[in-house]
């Protein structure tokens, strides 16, 4: 009994010794795995990147090929085997392709288009608002009422117009989709360095005499990049569900390369006759990843709002 | 007494620091004067908004806007700093002069580690190879008396207590091997024991790499233990200088004899503290004459004019024309 007592306060200071000896990283990752709900949303998000990423070596058909791909297998319902001998799982779309397979490279397309258009819109709106806050005076007044005047718009109004100058493909959706969102991320950088640079260690790097880039880059945009990730992480959902209504309104993707959007929209005529699974399936897959995106963006914003912290 | 003979690492004459606000001229140092020589310790002392702050800025040449430095000069170990370019005055900066903050839970980067910082702030000014920069940073943190350098250098800084903070914050300040430091406040923040080892430690680091070094401060006590020469500031301008021991054994300015009295000892014990009566002026609405006349015990009609620093016996300096002292000692 006297013996097991002490040691019951000696495990504690291991825990705690434990705790200190974590690096941010490893804290991050254990507060964020707390959640369940983050947990499976962050394993499903997984499964769906590595599935579009494999498609082209899983899927049993090409669905580009047009060789590979038979009118006369259009419209056919879940499970019916093909003529070359495969099974379409999940049916076949209008032009005969297996909806599986579609909806793989559809999602692979629409993936891409998110997650390049949230990276090019992260990129260049951080440096402006980096840029607007650090300049400060006239530079920053007419960056913020430019990204005002940005943000006023709804969202689809600029994609249409954008593409219906610019034509249709994928270069031309991502440039869509950046000058859609550089201003939410202008806007939340320029927020978040105006607290940061006020602090002490801006002024303490520049009595170290470093340079105004370094400091920008190097010691306020670090602090920065907690709200940063979190308005990524939702942009990106944003920026995946305007690719699909792009290409639902039929502006976004060519009809040869659809993604999820376009195949959606491609079933959508026969829906009321019963054929739901050509818009259905992808309509899930769609919904499940920005939702499995948005979930992964709250858990974030819980374990990066210092405000929230235990 | 040869180090007199040599010339001074940095040599301040008549600076005047003004912020033009909307309110009006804030003259937050009007007409400060000084010298500080290689490995002295020179102490900086005054109320909040005296412009000892400032007077630090002003050196290293990092007043903003509105604020700017309108008249004097900056001599740094002969080099005129009021009218250097930007990129000089960042050469200089943590490189020959470097800075010390008061508080050490904000002057270091919360999302970088020691060693970063460190090593950026030597690579920032020395072409050296980051092996190298990590030796020096290491041997810096050593020096500062932190137990076991190797360790904390790949911490983050909420990792470490106020007091190695602090420590991490003088190494990286000395380690460019400076002419000048500049601490402003930097035990403020600190616990009484902390804040004598770190007392300690930068007089010992100063002396033995003949750093000059400021030492701003509000605390006449923590000076008084530390400086070889005192400069007491008032509502911009410095009211009296001297030797430590002299101007805290028979202070001239009833200003600078008002500090010490109200600095709380064992021997006043069940006593009321002495304090000075009133509060700071605003420096926008100064009086004419002195400024400390509104308070001062001693005033009288001739405080009403303009008070020039005037020298007194022993190399000392005072700014009022009744000082307590009469001047028939000399």
């Amino acid at each position: 009994m006297s013996l097991v007592e002490p040691a019951a306060p000696a495990m504690k200071d291991v825990q705690q010794a434990k705790d200190a000896v974590l690096t941010p990283l490893q804290r991050f990752l254990a507060d964020f795995f707390e959640s369940r709900i983050a947990t499976v949303a962050v394993s499903i998000l997984a499964t769906l990147i590595v599935l579009a990423v494999i498609a082209p070596w899983i899927v049993p058909q090409n669905p580009y090929d047009l060789a590979q791909v038979d009118v006369l297998d259009s419209r056919l319902p879940p499970g019916t085997k093909s003529t070359y001998g495969y099974t379409f799982w999940l049916g076949t779309d209008g032009a005969g392709r297996d909806l599986l397979s579609a909806m793989l490279y559809g999602l692979r397309i629409s993936l891409a288009v998110g997650v390049m258009s949230g990276f090019i819109a992260m990129a260049l709106g951080a440096s402006i608002g980096l840029l607007a806050a650090y300049v400060g005076g006239r530079t920053e007044t007419l960056i913020m009422r430019v990204v005002d005047l940005q943000l006023s718009f709804p969202a689809i109004l600029l994609a249409l117009m954008l593409i219906a100058v610019l034509g249709k493909g994928v270069d031309k959706i991502i440039i869509a989709l950046v000058a859609v969102q550089w201003a939410y991320y202008a806007r939340t950088v320029r927020g978040t360095a105006l607290v940061e640079r006020r602090k002490e260690y801006v002024e303490a790097a520049r009595c170290l005499g470093l340079s105004n880039a370094r400091i920008v880059f190097n010691h306020i945009l670090p602090n920065c990049l907690p709200p940063l990730i979190v308005v990524a992480t939702v942009q990106t959902a944003h920026a995946i569900a305007l690719e699909a209504t792009l290409s639902f309104l039929g502006v976004g993707l060519p009809q040869t390369e659809p993604s999820l959007g376009l195949l959606i929209s491609n079933g959508f005529e026969y829906m009321l006759s019963g054929k739901y699974w050509i818009s259905f399936f992808p309509g899930i897959v769609l919904l499940v990843t920005i939702v499995v995106i948005n979930l992964v963006g709250d858990q974030l914003r819980d374990v990066l709002n210092p405000r929230l912290q235990k | 007494m040869t180090a007199n003979n040599q010339e001074p690492t940095l040599s301040v004459r008549g600076l005047r620091t003004h912020f033009f606000t909307k309110a009006g001229v804030v003259k937050a140092v009007d007409d400060v004067s000084f010298d500080v020589r290689a490995g002295e310790i020179f102490g900086i002392v005054g109320e909040s908004g005296s412009g000892k702050s400032i007077t630090g800025f002003s050196i290293i040449g990092l007043i903003d806007p509105p604020g700017r430095i309108v008249e004097g000069s900056i001599k740094f170990k002969g080099e005129e700093l009021t009218t250097a370019s930007e990129e000089r005055l960042q050469d200089l900066r943590g490189n020959r002069v470097a800075m010390i903050f008061q508080d050490p839970m904000m002057t270091l980067n919360p999302v970088l580690r020691i060693d970063t910082q460190m090593v950026e702030a030597v690579q920032a000014h020395q072409s050296v190879s980051r092996a190298e920069a990590l030796t020096m940073a290491r041997d810096a943190l050593a020096m500062t008396g932190i137990p076991s350098p190797e360790r904390r250098l790949t911490a983050y800084p909420h990792e470490l207590s106020g007091g190695m903070r602090q420590r991490v914050a003088i190494a990286i300040a000395f380690i460019n091997k400076p002419d000048l430091i500049i601490a402003d406040e930097p035990t403020t923040a600190l616990d009484v024991t902390i804040q004598a080892q770190i007392l300690y430690e930068a007089q010992q680091i100063a002396k033995k790499t003949n750093t000059g070094l400021i030492w701003i401060t509000h605390d006449l006590a923590v000076v008084s233990a530390l400086a070889d020469r005192i400069a007491v500031m008032y509502a911009g301008r410095i009211v009296e200088t001297g030797k430590t021991d002299d101007l805290i054994g028979q202070p001239l300015h009833p200003y600078t004899a008002g500090l010490i009295g109200s600095v709380p000892s064992a021997n006043k014990r069940g006593e009321r503290l002495a304090q000075i009566p009133g509060m700071t002026p605003s420096l926008l609405k100064l009086p004419d004459g002195c400024a400390f006349q509104t308070r001062c015990p001693r005033a009288a009609e001739e405080c009403k004019q303009p008070q020039a620093l005037r020298d007194m016996p022993g190399g000392r300096m005072v700014r009022c024309c009744r000082p307590l002292v009469a001047e028939g000692v000399a």
